[in-house]
């Protein structure tokens, strides 16, 4: 009996030491890690909408609360002025969730652009939502509050040929930015206005 | 033990190499070696949870209780693999993202939990230091060696970089899976051929 409590001691106490290092390893990477995974996995979409933009959009970025969500908005400057947010958000694909960036120019309420940032579509068919720049460009300069839909749902958006539910998916989540934006306008001006110091 | 330190290191480049002698971790040996970049990072990374995990173990070996070995083992192999994860996330992102699933299973590389039960769990801990360094660095040479070959002949490149110009048209066999399996095996045949003699 006391041999059992002698090991099972034993591995308390090397759970303990492991658990403690784990933690202390995961608070010392956390914000290197979230900066790197922004760089790779978002970074090429919101350098590709925000391009010529005269600061990083990756650095200057802040977090608002949205219902009981924390979201990321990437400031993009522009002739000095810091007046483009983008931010992601997600919308139902053929193979899952799409990401799309979003970005808008908080004075004109216009879309700047719309890029494809994660998904799991067909390479070829769906995927070129994200490799047709055709595709994205559709939604610039357009008003974020429209409401988008393709073609075949009768709306204004061209889909790409053989991809018309990847096409719809990227559609509804610039639908869904539009919303968020709606929502959040007052504290997204506030906080740009601010970051411009 | 009448080997010298040097000795324990050496045996691990040849006559105890990883993959080819003691025919080893061959998972990640076969999985990541469709490129130099991605054979080196998975050695690298592997040799370094070795070293520690054998230095570690070698100091304990007198307060683990021999009936829970393994599972202290298994802590010790857990917890440096996912100080390696984190680090390789925060500082090698893209790496990371290509090596994906393999390098939260180098817990169950057999070559850790093999070195740590067979070598230092019974050893001092500078021949297990020479040991874990030996068999590391004999491990990423072979998974070096391995991408190589297939990375050349698959992409026509070596370490991104191409070898044979652009008329080379890449034989996309090698850097498949069964094309692992291939080149796997003709090199063990090889090393036998050597060992023979």
């Amino acid at each position: 009996m006391r041999d059992m409590f002698k090991l099972f001691i034993a591995i308390v106490i090397f759970s303990l030491i492991s658990g403690g290092v784990l933690a202390a390893v995961r608070n010392a990477t956390k914000d290197r890690i979230e900066y790197q995974q922004l760089v790779f996995v978002k970074g090429p979409a919101i350098n590709l909408i925000l391009d010529g933009c005269t600061n990083n959009p990756v650095q200057d970025r802040f977090k608002i609360k949205d219902q009981d969500k924390e979201r990321d908005f990437f400031v993009g400057e522009f002739d000095g002025k810091k007046d483009v947010v983008a931010f992601e958000t997600y919308g139902k694909g053929f193979g899952g969730d799409i990401g799309v960036i979003t970005a808008v120019n908080v004075n004109t309420d216009k879309i700047v652009g719309v890029a494809v940032t994660t998904h799991s579509e067909t390479p070829g068919v769906g995927s070129r939502t994200k490799t047709n720049p055709e595709f994205g460009a559709q939604f610039k300069d357009q008003p974020i509050t429209d409401v988008f839909k393709v073609k075949a749902d009768g709306g204004q958006i061209d889909a790409v040929s053989g991809a018309t539910i990847s096409s719809r998916g990227v559609s509804a989540a610039v639908v869904q930015a539009g919303e968020i934006y709606k929502r959040l306008k007052d504290d997204l001006k506030n906080k740009m206005k601010a970051s411009q110091g | 033990m009448a080997k010298t330190v040097v000795q324990e290191f050496t045996k691990g480049l040849w006559a105890e190499i990883p993959p080819f002698r003691l025919v080893l971790g061959l998972c990640p040996t076969l999985a990541v070696t469709k490129s130099v970049e991605n054979g080196i990072g998975m050695g690298v990374a592997t040799t370094f949870v070795l070293i520690c995990s054998n230095i570690l173990i070698s100091m304990l070996r007198n307060v683990i209780p021999k009936k829970v070995r393994i599972a202290c083992f298994i802590a010790v192999i857990a917890t440096f693999v996912t100080v390696v994860e984190l680090l390789m996330q925060a500082y090698t992102y893209p790496l990371f993202l290509s090596l994906g699933i393999f390098i939260p299973l180098i817990v169950v590389n057999c070559i850790l939990l093999g070195r740590a039960e067979a070598f230092a769990a019974k050893n001092k801990v500078l021949p297990s230091l020479a040991d874990g360094l030996g068999i590391g660095v004999g491990f990423t040479l072979s998974l070096a060696a391995l991408g190589s070959i297939r990375e050349i002949l698959g992409a026509g490149t070596f370490y991104g970089m191409s070898v044979f110009g652009p008329s080379y048209q890449p034989f996309g066999f090698m850097v498949q899976a069964p094309g692992a399996f291939v080149c796997l095996g003709l090199m063990l045949c090889i090393m036998n051929m050597m060992g023979k003699k």
